[in-house]
């Protein structure tokens, strides 16, 4: 079954959009959107540096997202806006990495692959990262579910019943990269985010607690991988775009759905 | 035996200093409240309490069996995250449903325990913040200008709501108030901050001394005068002292 290339995509598909739905979440309530957008433009220069020491991508992406993160919480606060900070930090990865590729003449790499994915390429292996990747983030997100939404709601009520508020947000973080790192073969850097950020916001106007948001989310985003891949395959387009245009139908319809409910 | 001990605590900003040498701590069931004009470090002072803010300089120690209620000045909740009241006081610590539906009962909004926490009016959300601060039968309970934003007799019922609270958990109070009134009535103890502790002491200690005369001056004119006045820094500290 794993021999045909569209199971391995459906199953890449649902992984990494099962992940990056709840976490999501937390990007939109704590209005890290940008942020996201960022981490995922910085890691195509982790595909130039694992291609240049012949390394798995993965492990390129994960290690520069992690960096990236890690940056950005740390110069925060410290004189630049975080938004003009994030700015700067993400364009100039993005251009590094696309000149590290540019430079390599020995390397044939498909760019466009990991600026929008190439989900059908996904191998036995990847998938099998995919999933363990997804795998760890659902159940980090499950095991401190309490503790991220206390910080998410304010970092002070937390440290004021015990909790590290500073390791909760490192948490997100790694998530963060983690993510990012599994989603880049599926929907490619310029797309991530709105995996991130598409479900969630098209959970909100049914949603009525923290929980609902973040299951919904769930079942859009593997909705949208699942329709997006049909979609793809049936009208023969780029599968990426694709799954983030259904997220994006979903997001409409709800939205309107939210606004007659608010006027009934 | 004090629940929180700070000796010379100096609290910073990055490189700006907002309070220095503070020496403060707080006893079982003691009433302290926090008083000084606009930046006179007052919410940072609190901060530093629950542990939000680590003092650049000095110590700040907690009793080991220290379990602290903190009411903000202000939770801004994004308009992003669904929340309703009930869930709210489930954040961080899951609480019966029981124990959830009498704490609303006792702060008045029962009948919004399953309304989104962004529909409450400003009386609505200050309540519904101190009964989930109360869950977990703090021993310290830290107020920010709890109520701020609330009218005259909607602060009064959430004074009256404090000393309630006190007298059945026997806890201990630090806030930071506005309120003259308040400050005089309910404390055992002000400490009046302006980058320093300016002075401190027993209201009527403090009432007595002709430095705080200066400042608050008599009748209605005293409420204006604990915003507005102005320390120079460079009056001599001959009144009363408790440190």
């Amino acid at each position: 079954m794993l021999d045909d290339f569209m199971v391995r995509a459906a199953l890449a598909g649902v992984g990494v959009a099962a992940a990056a739905a709840p976490l999501g979440c937390f990007v939109v309530w704590r209005r890290m959107a940008y942020f996201g957008d960022a981490t995922a433009h910085a890691a195509l220069l982790g595909v130039a540096l694992a291609l240049a020491f012949d390394g798995p991508i993965m492990l390129g992406v994960l290690a520069i997202s992690l960096l990236v993160a890690i940056m950005v919480s740390t110069l925060s606060g410290r004189g630049l806006a975080e938004d003009t900070l994030l700015g700067v930090l993400a364009h100039t990865m993005l251009a590094l990495g696309l000149l590290a590729v540019s430079l390599m003449s020995g390397v044939r790499m498909d760019l466009m692959a990991y600026l929008i994915g190439d989900i059908l390429a996904v191998s036995k292996s990847d998938a099998a990262l995919i999933w363990a990747g997804a795998a760890g983030v659902i159940n980090l997100l499950i095991w401190r579910w309490q503790a991220l939404l206390s910080v998410t709601l304010s970092p002070d009520l937390a440290t004021a019943s015990g909790i590290n508020a500073r390791r909760e947000q490192l948490i997100l973080t790694l998530a963060l990269a983690v993510v990012v790192a599994v989603t880049i073969k599926v929907v490619g850097a310029l797309l991530i985010s709105a995996l991130l950020i598409i479900p969630a916001a098209a959970a909100r106007p049914l949603a009525r607690t923290p929980e609902t948001m973040a299951l919904l989310a769930a079942c859009i985003g593997v909705f949208s991988a699942l329709g997006g891949l049909n979609a793809a395959f049936r009208w023969d387009t780029q599968t990426g775009p694709t799954i983030v245009s259904i997220a994006a139908a979903v997001f409409v319809l709800t939205t309107l759905v939210g606004i007659v409910r608010n006027r009934a | 035996m004090s629940l929180i001990t700070a000796k010379k605590m100096t609290l910073s900003h990055g490189t700006k200093t907002v309070l220095r040498d503070v020496d403060f701590n707080i006893e079982t069931g003691e009433i302290v409240t926090i008083v000084g004009p606009n930046g006179s470090g007052k919410s940072t002072f609190l901060r530093a309490m629950i542990g939000a803010i680590t003092p650049s300089s000095g110590t700040v120690t907690r009793s080991a069996d220290l379990r602290i209620g903190y009411v903000p000045q202000k939770l801004h909740i994004d308009a992003a995250l669904p929340l309703t009241v009930r869930r709210f006081l489930n954040i961080p610590k899951r609480v019966k449903a029981r124990v959830a539906s009498q704490a609303l009962e006792a702060a008045g909004v029962s009948e919004q325990a399953d309304a989104q926490m962004a529909h409450l009016s400003g009386g609505q959300f200050q309540r519904v913040l101190l009964a989930r601060a109360l869950l977990n039968r703090p021993n310290l309970l830290i107020l920010d200008e709890a109520t701020q934003g609330l009218d005259q007799p909607g602060s009064a019922a959430f004074y009256r709501q404090i000393e309630d609270v006190r007298r059945d958990l026997g806890c201990a109070v630090v806030m930071v108030s506005h309120d003259l009134h308040v400050v005089m009535s309910a404390s055992d103890r002000v400490l009046c901050l302006n980058g320093h502790v300016c002075c401190e002491g027993t209201p009527d200690v403090v009432a007595i001394a002709p430095e705080y005369r200066a400042l608050f001056g008599s009748g209605t004119q005293g409420t204006l005068a604990l915003y507005r006045h102005q320390h120079t820094h460079d009056h001599h500290h001959d009144h009363d002292h408790s440190h």
